[in-house]
């Protein structure tokens, strides 16, 4: 027994067929971001290429990136974010900086991307509620950001906060997280190759229920460590506090890495359902790996640490 | 009134027996429109589980429906209420041993020992089971007295699922807490209800 799928086939992307498309963004045929039609405001994303240095596997569909979220800020469900962030409003987009740097204060998110390289990158990302999915990020390295801000040596540790707005996210109405959601990394986490900060995904801008206009992604990382709609960066001497460690510090940490080994207090992390977008009933479970599958780029980081303590 | 509910048992107990397959029918059909969320098997567990929960509920709140009204007719509908819970709870455990971990068994008891909310979900199941097979006619003539107290189990049932629910949220309590608060309800209804259990004195 199989559920129809009412899909074709040429929705779930395949590898050769993207990259064909991409070649046709970048000769030009179709500018970035015509695709988008709702805010005619939305950031303008300037050419970018994929970065083939990352495993590439078979992304999740479009449809399913876009409407199975966890984004708290507009409602619980999974299916509340795509609904309740439709008139969210991320035009003229500022981030302020502040703590151990040289350049502090209000930045234009537009022109502040124009400072860097901003590329395509198809990253899995594992849900601490052991699902999983396969996205193509559009975005910068955040290490690139970081050298523009330049910090000073006191600054061991980076902060992000997002919006606080209950006007505009109705979630933030309600007690679920000690609002405005807060996450941090470790500076050398935040300077690895791998963490992105991400401006779209499937080449164009991000969509309101990912994170619009600009959000972290650490894919070695569960993902609520990839913290949506950036409104404040610092950079700090002591390890912040992320909202999930303030709500439950036995079940989520700091670190958040990805590790079949160390399961969360309730349930077990070492297999996640991959979803795909295509439903059968076999083969939904695959096995975790460790750091996502991104060790060659992370392990250095954590070594001689307790990965049980620092979970 | 009385007697024409009883008179009608047959076509009341037909238009349940129909209500309570819908859920079921609702997800079948979803199924086939692809219309289960991204994560499908999370949605199939997570429906046949709150509607294993609400036909619970719906079962404690016979007896203090009879009591209420003094309508025997609650009673009659009682057990077949009491089959569906059971029958969305199996739904829900074979979703779980099928579709989400493959009959992965060794998997299946390391849940059961080292997940909380695992174990007492399938304390829950392991205490309906009884239950259910105790529900037909002869059994309840054959077991006499004891048919009670084995059936008064659902009583902690009730506590069992109502912590599953709870113990597997991420942080948002309320959905649970109030089937919780509903469970208990129905709970202090029997614990507090001087007739109940009493032969009313003037029938």
């Amino acid at each position: 027994m199989k559920f129809k799928n009412t899909h074709k086939d040429f929705q779930v992307t395949d590898e050769s067929v993207y990259r064909q498309r991409r070649q046709l963004l970048k000769a030009g045929l179709i500018g970035a971001g015509s695709l988008l039609a709702p805010s005619a405001m939305a950031l303008t994303l300037p050419a970018h290429k994929r970065n083939d240095k990352f495993s590439i596997e078979k992304t999740t569909l479009e449809k399913d990136v876009t409407t199975y979220n966890n984004f708290y800020e507009f409602g619980l469900g999974k299916d509340d974010p795509a609904e309740n962030a439709k008139n969210f409003n991320t035009d003229d987009w500022s981030i302020e900086v502040s703590g151990h740097c040289n350049k502090t204060g209000t930045f234009d998110l537009e022109k502040l991307i124009k400072n860097f390289t901003i590329e395509e990158r198809i990253y899995r990302m594992r849900c601490v509620e052991a699902w999983s999915m396969v996205i193509p990020w559009l975005g910068f390295k955040l290490a690139d950001l970081i050298k523009y801000l330049e910090p000073t040596s006191n600054a061991k540790y980076v902060y992000f906060e997002t919006l606080y707005d209950p006007k505009q996210m109705p979630g933030q109405n309600g007690r679920a997280i000690p609002w405005p959601y807060r996450e941090g990394l470790r500076m050398d986490e935040a300077m690895n190759e791998l963490t992105l900060m991400a401006v779209g995904l499937f080449g164009k801008n991000m969509p309101n229920q990912n994170g619009a206009p600009i959000r972290l992604v650490t894919p070695w990382k569960y993902g609520f460590k990839g913290i949506k709609s950036i409104k404040k960066i610092a950079f700090v001497d002591k390890q912040p506090v992320n909202s999930w460690q303030a709500i439950a510090p036995n079940e989520y940490g700091f670190y958040a890495n990805v590790n079949p080994e160390v399961d969360h207090p309730r349930w077990s992390q070492a297999t996640e359902r991959r979803i795909t977008g295509e439903f059968s009933f076999f083969r939904n479970r695959i096995d975790t790996q460790i750091y996502n599958g991104y060790a060659e780029y992370v392990a250095s980081m954590y070594q001689g640490m307790d990965l049980r303590k620092n979970f | 009134m009385k007697d024409f509910l009883m008179r009608k048992l047959f076509w009341l107990k037909a238009v349940l027996f129909v209500l309570c397959l819908l859920p079921l029918a609702i997800i079948v059909w979803d199924g086939f429109q692809n219309n289960l969320t991204a994560d499908p098997i999370e949605e199939i567990l997570h429906r046949t589980g709150i509607w294993a929960l609400r036909l619970l509920l719906l079962t404690l709140l016979m007896t203090p429906l009879k009591v209420m009204t003094k309508l025997a007719v609650f009673i009659r509908l009682r057990r077949m209420l009491g089959l569906f819970t059971f029958f969305y709870a199996t739904l829900h455990l074979t979703t779980y041993l099928w579709l989400d971990i493959q009959f992965n068994w060794s998997q299946f008891f390391e849940d059961i020992i080292k997940r909380p909310y695992i174990t007492v979900g399938m304390a829950a199941w392991l205490l309906m089971l009884p239950m259910a097979i105790t529900s037909n006619k002869r059994m309840v003539r054959r077991l006499g007295k004891s048919w009670k107290r084995l059936h008064r189990v659902i009583y902690l049932v009730i506590l069992l699922a109502c912590l599953h629910f709870i113990w597997l949220v991420k942080s948002d309590l309320n959905e649970p807490l109030i089937y919780t608060v509903i469970g208990l309800s129905l709970l202090f209804f029997r614990l507090f209800n001087y007739s109940y259990g009493k032969k009313p004195r003037n029938p």
